[in-house]
């Protein structure tokens, strides 16, 4: 059966807008973890504030709006066909929930039973997602690069899932496992796996598609995640015994993979033929000029081993990766998103002929406008915060403070659809 | 191999240039420059619409007998579409910046996904179906859309 070119098999608007509702908080959550933990928080990624902050984002803000986003995005962009998305969204959002508080709570106690509370919740969430999703991936009869990034995205998300079940196992039992080289591991997959490709396979529909620029060179688009793939195998390695010369390597070599698709993705935009200057590009640069930091501060820390050698600089690549490339590639996608979103489903609604308010009437452009301005102070403040732990207060609370002004932009978006909704029925 | 759909490819890119100088126009406030470009996007997209409406699309229902399905939807997107270019007359005659800005960014990620879903699903479903049997289709879709 050929696919129904319709928007009929697009998920119901709840379904991707409860994920997306919900993440901005999560973020707000880590932004007062570190206002309330303070400089001490940052010192190495290890401190339990870090590992509970990293996942408020990466498991709360970052797994959220990227699940939701998938439902509405997989039947659009490739014609899969995902299987009830109102019913899956309805069970993973709430299972993501519970699993990521459940998770943070483990962090910050340490306490064991939550731990395996947490890993159960989301193999519960991610495995039931997992599978619909790969269904709708896998049978799809379309081809493209697109496709090709999401499939191993989606691999990323499970080997990502199995790996921090491993680890919540290893560190409540008796068993001796490789927690270090396994959280390595783990951390790999999550952001340069399932988060990148996700990323990457997004871009290649919507940078060409937003701003009218040229498409993703074939090599990069089709290179890129088979290229992340045989790194994070290589990176694997490590499990089972690398020399460090050989990780060395590998790291640098998929730093410098992330670097150059944000490399090409700005230079891209660069020549976009559309000029209008919006809120979510500015949003998308930000996300792809940190990407471009990343190699490139790996590389400074080889340079000056005194600073490379300080627990902190981890905790400036993952600043940088979090909250720099994927807080705010996501923060602007919303943007995007969610006033289509509006728009696509009110004009449904509307009667032979008429057409609902457009998509800069769902959110204020000043609004989004004064957003970035925050999220954009608060980013360098972050990244200072890590070598001078007197910023990191300041840092938290201005990251929180963005956070929740998405937060409530993405609200009044919904109230708008609720007001515009109701005019259009009364109309009717 | 040139497919049967590659001048409806062609011309979806046709398209977004006059889309992409319309709106730069507005932007402006050229108001003059903006109705003459406006005038010509609109052309090339009512040009673009009735190829697919009255050539393709028939071809493609008699050759599958899939009346009812993608094209179908693609009928009814045009028909969006052309609601959203109304708009954006109605917004150059008042000369309001904002309103026409929003009808353009609705129209433009609108028409952006309606191409994508033709280019990459319908077009190469026609691609396979019309294969050796569309008499003289090919030309008929060159000459619609000849750009020059």
């Amino acid at each position: 059966m050929p696919p129904n070119l319709s928007f009929e098999q697009a998920p119901p608007i709840s379904a991707p807008y409860r994920f997306f509702l919900t993440a901005p908080w999560f973020g707000v959550a880590a932004g007062l973890l570190l206002a309330f933990m303070g400089g001490d928080l940052l010192a190495s990624r290890w401190t339990p504030g870090a590992l509970a902050g990293t996942h408020l984002l990466v498991a709360g803000f970052m797994l959220q709006s990227m699940c939701g986003a998938l439902l509405q995005f997989v039947p659009v962009a490739t014609g899969g066909n995902i299987w009830q998305p109102g019913r899956v969204a309805a069970w993973v959002h709430p299972l993501l929930i519970i699993a990521a508080i459940l998770l943070v709570a483990a962090f910050l106690t340490q306490h064991p039973a939550l731990f395996m509370a947490a890993a159960s919740g989301f193999v519960l969430a991610l495995g039931f997602y997992g599978v619909v999703v790969s269904i709708a991936l896998w049978r799809t009869p379309t081809l493209g690069a697109t496709l090709v990034a999401l499939r191993i995205a989606l691999i990323g998300l499970l080997v990502t899932l199995g790996l921090g079940v491993t680890l919540a196992y290893g560190l409540v039992s008796t068993t001796a496992l490789p927690l270090l080289a396994l959280t390595d591991v783990h951390a790999a997959w999550g952001l340069g796996g399932w988060s990148l490709l996700l990323l990457a396979g997004v871009a290649y529909f919507v940078v060409p598609m937003f701003q009218l620029t040229p498409a993703y060179p074939a090599w990069v688009a089709r290179g890129l995640p088979w290229l992340l793939l045989a790194l994070l195998l290589a990176w694997s390695l490590q499990l089972f015994g690398l020399p460090d010369g050989a990780r060395a390597v590998v790291w640098f070599c998929g730093l410098g993979t992330a670097g150059l698709f944000g490399a090409v993705t700005l230079t891209l935009q660069a020549r976009r033929r559309r000029k209008v200057r919006d809120t979510s590009l500015l949003f998308f640069r930000t996300a792809m000029a940190c990407l471009v930091a990343l190699p490139f501060s790996a590389l400074l820390f080889v340079a000056l081993p005194e600073i490379g050698a300080d627990p902190r600089a981890a905790v400036w690549l993952g600043v940088l990766a979090i909250v720099g490339v994927f807080v705010s590639a996501i923060n602007g996608m919303l943007y995007k998103i969610v006033p289509f979103l509006n728009w696509l489903h009110l004009q449904r609604l509307c009667p032979p002929n008429s057409l609902p308010p457009t998509m800069h009437q769902m959110i204020p452009e000043r609004a989004m406008r004064r957003q970035f301005y925050v999220h954009l102070a608060a980013l360098p403040l972050l990244l200072a915060a890590v070598w001078l732990p007197v910023l990191a207060r300041p840092a938290g609370l201005l990251f929180a403070l963005a956070a929740a002004w998405l937060g409530v932009n993405l609200a009044q978006a919904v109230g708008n659809y609720a007001r515009f909704k109701n005019r259009i029925r009364a109309a009717a | 191999m040139i497919a049967l759909t590659d001048p409806l490819r062609h011309h979806h890119q046709h398209c977004d240039e006059l889309f992409v100088a319309t709106e730069a126009a507005a932007a402006e406030g050229d108001w003059p420059a903006c109705q003459l470009l406006l005038t010509r996007f609109h052309g090339a997209i009512e040009d673009h619409f009735s190829s697919e409406e009255t050539l393709l699309f028939p071809a493609f229902e008699a050759a599958t007998g899939m009346a009812g399905g993608p094209t179908h939807m693609m009928r009814s997107e045009h028909a969006q579409m052309r609601g959203l270019l109304e708009q954006m007359q109605g917004a150059l005659t008042a000369q309001a910046g904002d309103a026409f800005a929003g009808a353009a960014e609705t129209l433009l990620v609108f028409m952006q996904q309606h191409n994508m879903k033709e280019e990459n699903i319908l077009y190469p479903m026609c691609d396979r179906s019309l294969a050796g049997q569309a008499d003289g289709l090919d030309e008929q879709l060159r000459e619609r859309l000849a750009t020059a």
